[in-house]
């Protein structure tokens, strides 16, 4: 037999297993791999002590890194044993799958659609009915590459390989769902997002605009479903793990025919066609130089290959593609990258369990379980050896009720949960992170070549004038011109991804309008392993940026935390972060209790909402969350204004004067509405504390809610021999909070306090005196001062003031210009207004 | 038949033999049914046998291969999540018989759960068999069937305990007789408890590790928990005979999300995030809503479920706390409701009640 195919589950133990028995009994002289043929100077590195698994190979564009695929192998991957045996015997290996230089190359038609938006495949006949499948369905395998768009999504848009296909033939390929996207097979395809629009070109610091969702595509039909369908399974994965994996030994004629009986009667997928026209091709030419060939690829594409198919049809579906300059390396892989929920559209969903199985010899569960208790006890929670023996006997008899084989993923997880985590979600996740994913991190060899983060930064170093020096060097950055934005966004974008080559600017004067920046640079050798570390964010410093401040939003566990993020993603001029984190912050804001918080994160969001800054930020998103936050503020602050301690009183003081200048910058009237509504009703309560009763009045005052005639009712409560001094005293403090200067200038201020004086009873006069004293004894020297003279020479100034000392007409000039540089519309009663 | 709520066996009687009847598997000793069976029974068949239990199968499959296994169950869970329910119905598919209940509160003594004396006949003949009053547990014992013990976490720990040597020797020795009571094949124990009563009286470690844990889950979708809800106030209605009022199925709807997203935190949208408010929010207080408002209806209203007559009864199930439920709540009508506009008239009700 010259050929054998060894059609194989993507990262399927029970195949990786049955593929090393079939080589090592039939050894052939050359091995081919579905995988991309630029990879193939790579193999040699399989030998290398210092590539462990997991590991993936990258491929990337040499002239944009950006737009990069991975393939990932795990040491349960059929493709890795294979490749390992036929390093270890020097059996030469070829990867035979279309090159990722013709995806990214796009054919001469020159067709490059969103990936998002597959449109009928050009070359396809059949139209492609793009089923939906379960996840997890689909057998296929195909090249398991998952290829990540290299853009700036880096956790969610990790596609295959066959994704990366799916570039190739934009169109054509919905991409290519082909994998097995769950976790069992495994890949799924999504298309980089990196092809799915046009490579910007090269400004690497402006991350392209709409990293978009991509959906999985999916093959046309899900021939493991179909064939569990046909078996009686609901469930495709666990058929396949019953038929197949736990079988233990080799059936890829009886699975080669499977798929044979299901490609007949299903529509192709096109980009498949295009694929297996170029399998055939390099088997072909491999049949030429060798004998007896070995190829490892996924099962569905097994019957592809054994067609007969004339020469020149191939030659005809490959003819014209051009092709890119990639450049292919080893990056390490950690076993959550593979795990589906890890942000990857497909890929394991438990690589953990399926090192196990492929590790174990025997005593599959027992041996599973055991681990599992481990983890249990490493965390302190006491686990005996008899729920060890419990949850194997139920784990059985599971398997035994459900009429499996074998008790798989399912039954022993399920064990666990209900023997050995007494139903605690807690422990559940335990095992979860790190059973049944595994945390565990692949290594590749010094030597290696760069990682294409690596790259990036090192172009936008060119690009920006940069140079990495080990020395300390200070560093100011005029924000206004174009470089030293992008150099400061660029150190900003570094410092999330954990390489903080520059300090931070120190002292920046002022808030967010600062345009001068002054950083301190320093590199440090190190930075390297955390570049490699962060790639796995991203390929670029933004995207790689985007995913780590998206994650550092999801985990925040404060609403300050959340809101500093704000922050930061403005100075790092990170949009597509923006979204996220922004959900995030209106995520804290509802979970939060304490309405303290709520109202401390206003006064931020609001200001920068108003003024934007000299980066050019788009706010939008900002505007409904700040209104979100206030409305929450507005619905629980009743119920914490009351019973406050002087200290407690002061601080929500503090808080409630931010918020109420915060609203004022909103210029959202409904909210304004809202707001000084919760105000007014908070006034009438008697538990308040006179601090905030007097700031209250104040603010309503000035607000225009509470008539001159009320405010001097409400002024001679408090210090009515019915409240205690202290309480009237405060209310005082709180009521002429803001300085003496306000008292100088406000004369109606001043005339309402003026006759509330004169209006006390002599004899009462001295009870108040001292109280009075509190509060104007805080004022500066020389604003009592100039309340003394205001009161004292008041006929004549006021006079003046009355009339407002201007022209009302000439003043209203300057209104146009006013408001345009305000950005809303003045009504001519500002001027002059209470304020 | 004039009880007010007849045992699971009697009212599926019809269902249970014909499960009986058609069912072929190996029946584990002592079981009525094979374990297929009884995942059947309590999950439905689509067509003669109803549903008892709509939710995730795999449950139901862990619960039923733990009794298998001569394991305890214990189905934890929120409060009306149905665990008394379930623990009903299982006991009434694989023995016939769910009677045998003893009902945990802080009083239980340990009689209940081994054995008392007939004092008079203690007096009168000294100590023997015919003096001996079993508790529930001893006669499931004898006669190799399922007890069922609610509320597990509510007795106290000391009496707790008693169940230890129960549970792995499968024995209940009589010292003062000088005998025991040896279990018979088909016993099985199935407790319940309440996961709002965590840390009450935690389980002893050593009782704990006899019992397998099954946690019952809240509905896993609104259209589920709607289902749930319409047919248990149709069974309810019936059988409390309150006059017919058109389900409104709006209502109901209406309740269940008010429910489900004030108990997840999330608007069914997923885009709002809401406190959640103390109570537990469960399904069963949902269908009490609805009844009640049905109630409120007939007999004070037009004969026709309003909008009021469901929001006094969501209030009082939602603000179990007057201080922090309350911001919950109207955090919840002016950020969630207000913004529906087909819920307006709920919103006014609500702001009302």
């Amino acid at each position: 037999m010259p050929e054998r195919l060894y059609g194989i589950r993507h990262h399927g133990p029970g195949s990786a297993r049955a593929v090393v028995q079939e080589l090592t009994r039939h050894p052939p002289q050359v091995l081919l791999v579905e995988g991309p043929p630029e990879a193939d100077d790579l193999v040699r590195w399989v030998a290398d002590e210092g590539l462990e698994p997991p590991v993936a190979l990258l491929g990337y564009a040499a002239d944009d890194p950006r737009r990069a695929a991975f393939w990932p192998f795990a040491v349960f991957s059929p493709e890795w044993q294979a490749i390992r045996w036929a390093v270890r015997n020097d059996v030469p290996v070829r990867f035979f799958d279309l090159p990722f230089a013709y995806r990214l190359g796009g054919d001469t038609a020159g067709r490059r659609t969103p990936a998002a938006a597959p449109e009928p495949p050009p070359n396809a006949t059949r139209p492609q009915p793009n089923a939906q499948i379960q996840p997890g369905a689909q057998p296929q395998p195909g090249a398991q590459p998952e290829a990540v768009a290299a853009r700036s999504q880096p956790d969610s848009a990790p596609s295959q390989p066959d994704a990366a296909e799916s570039h190739v033939d934009p169109a054509a390929t919905p991409p290519q769902a082909g994998e097995p996207q769950d976790g069992t097979v495994g890949e799924a395809a999504e298309p980089p997002a990196g092809d799915a629009d046009e490579p910007p070109a090269g400004d690497a610091d402006e991350p392209p605009a709409g990293a978009q969702v991509e959906h999985v595509p999916q093959r046309p039909v899900d021939p493991i479903g179909e064939l569990a369908a046909a078996a009686g399974y609901d469930d495709p994965e666990r058929w396949w793990e019953d038929v197949v994996e736990h079988r233990g030994m080799p059936a890829f004629e009886a699975i080669a025919e499977a798929m044979a009986a299901i490609r007949e009667d299903s529509a192709e997928d096109p980009d498949d066609l295009v694929r297996e026209a170029y399998m055939r091709t390099v088997l072909r030419e491999t049949r030429k130089t060798y004998e007896e060939i070995a190829v490892v690829c996924g099962a569905w594409h097994v019957p592809a290959l054994t067609r007969k198919i004339p020469i020149k049809d191939d030659t005809a579906l490959l003819k014209g593609r051009r092709k890119a300059k990639v450049a292919f390396t080893w990056v390490p892989w950690t076993y959550g990258r593979l795990a589906s929920w890890s942000g990857y559209g497909a890929g394991v969903r438990s690589p953990g369990w399926y090192h196990h199985l492929f590790t174990t010899a025997d005593e599959v569960v027992p041996r599973w379980l055991v681990d599992a208790a481990g983890v249990l006890r490493a965390e302190g929670v006491p686990t005996s050896s008899a729920h060890v023996i419990e949850a194997t006997r139920l784990a059985e008899a599971l398997a035994t009720l459900r009429g499996r084989p074998l008790a798989g993923l399912a039954e022993v997880t399920e064990a666990a949960e209900s023997v050995m985590c007494d139903g605690e979600p807690l422990r559940i996740n335990l095992i979860n992170n790190q059973l049944v994913v595994g945390e565990r991190l692949g290594g590749v060899p010094e030597e290696m070549p760069a990682v294409p983060l690596a790259k990036d930064l090192a172009m936008q170093q060119r690009a920006l004038r940069l140079k990495p020096e080990a020395l300390d060097r200070d560093l100011e950055l005029d924000l206004r011109k174009e470089i030293g934005l992008h150099r400061s966004r660029l150190l900003h974008r570094l410092r999330i991804i954990g390489v903080p080559w520059g300090e931070p600017p120190q002292a920046r004067r002022g808030s967010i309008g600062t345009f001068r920046e002054e950083w301190r640079l320093r590199w440090q050798p190190e930075f390297a392993v955390r570049l490699v570390e962060s790639s796995m964010f991203g390929t670029t410093v933004a995207s790689a940026a985007t995913a780590k401040i998206t994650k550092a939003a999801d985990d925040a566990e404060t609403l300050a935390d959340v809101t500093a993020l704000v922050e930061t993603c403005l100075l790092a001029d990170l949009t597509d972060a923006y979204p996220p984190v922004l959900a995030a912050l209106d995520v804290r804001a509802a979970l939060d209790a304490d309405v303290g918080h709520l109202m401390s994160a206003i006064p931020a969001l609001a200001r920068t909402l108003r003024y934007g800054d000299v980066r050019h930020t788009d706010l939008g998103g900002l505007a409904t969350v700040t209104a979100g936050l206030l409305t929450r503020v507005c619905a629980g602050l009743p119920s914490a204004a009351g019973s406050l301690s002087d200290e407690a009183a002061k601080m929500l003081r503090d808080r409630i004067d931010g918020v109420h200048t915060a609203v004022g910058l909103l210029a959202d009237d409904d909210l304004r509405e809202r707001w000084i509504g919760t105000l007014a009703s908070l006034t009438g309560r008697a538990d308040l504390h006179g601090l905030l009763a007097g700031r209250l009045a104040r603010l309503l005052l000035d607000a225009g809610r509470l008539d001159a005639a009320e405010v001097r009712r409400r002024l001679r409560l408090p210090l009515t021999v019915g409240n205690p001094p202290a309480h009237g005293a405060a209310w005082v403090e709180g009521f002429l909070a803001g300085g003496g200067l306000l008292l100088v200038h406000d004369d109606a201020l001043l005339d309402l306090l003026d006759e509330w004086l004169a209006d006390i009873p002599a004899d009462a006069f001295d009870d108040v005196l001292p109280l009075l004293r509190r509060t104007f004894g805080a004022f500066e020297a020389g604003e009592r001062r100039a309340i003394g003279e205001r009161i004292a020479g008041e006929r004549q100034p006021r006079a003046e003031a009355g009339a407002l000392g201007f022209d009302p007409e000439r003043a209203d000039l300057v209104l146009p210009t006013l408001s345009a540089l305000l950005g809303h519309t003045i009504g001519g009663h500002t001027i002059g207004g209470t304020r | 038949m004039t009880a007010l709520r007849p045992h699971a066996e009697d009212e599926y009687a019809e269902e249970l033999a014909l499960l009986a009847a058609a069912d072929d598997r190996t029946r584990p000793p002592g079981w009525r049914l094979s374990p297929q069976a009884v995942v059947t029974y309590l999950l439905g068949d689509g067509a003669k046998i109803t549903p008892k239990y709509v939710g995730p199968r795999r449950l139901v499959e862990v619960a039923v291969a733990t009794l298998a296994t001569d394991r305890a169950l214990l189905l934890l869970g929120v409060p009306g999540t149905a665990k008394t329910w379930v623990s009903e119905h299982l006991a009434a598919a694989i023995s016939g018989d769910s009677k045998l209940l003893v009902q945990g509160t802080a009083g239980t003594a340990e009689e209940a759960i081994r054995y008392g004396w007939n004092y008079a006949r203690l007096l009168a003949e000294g100590p023997s068999e015919d003096a001996l009053v079993a508790s529930p547990i001893m006669r499931a014992m004898r006669t190799g069937t399922v007890a069922r013990l609610e509320e597990l976490t509510r007795v106290p720990s000391d009496v707790q305990d008693a169940l230890i040597t129960i549970l792995s020797e499968k024995t209940l020795p009589v010292p003062e007789l000088n005998t025991e009571v040896q279990a018979q094949r088909g016993f099985n124990l199935i407790a319940t408890a309440n996961d709002r009563d965590r840390g009450v009286n935690e389980l002893s470690s050593a009782l704990r590790r006899r019992f397998n844990t099954v946690v019952l889950p809240v509905p896993a979708s609104a259209d589920e928990e709607v289902e749930i809800v319409a047919r248990r106030v149709a069974q309810l209605g019936t059988s409390l005979d309150l006059p017919e009022v058109p389900t409104a199925m709006e209502e109901i709807r209406r309740v269940v999300t008010v429910f489900r997203e004030l108990r997840s935190g999330l608007t069914e949208d997923g885009r709002t995030k809401l406190k959640s408010p103390t109570g537990s929010l469960s399904t069963a207080e949902a269908i009490s809503v609805i009844t009640n408002g049905m109630a409120l209806a007939a007999h004070f209203g037009d004969g026709i479920l309003h909008p009021a007559d469901v929001a006094a009864g969501i209030l009082g199930a939602v603000v179990k706390d007057p201080v922090s439920d309350g911001v919950v709540w109207r955090e919840y009508l002016e950020t969630v409701v207000r913004e529906r506009p087909e819920w307006l008239d709920f919103y006014r009700a609500a702001r009302d009640a």
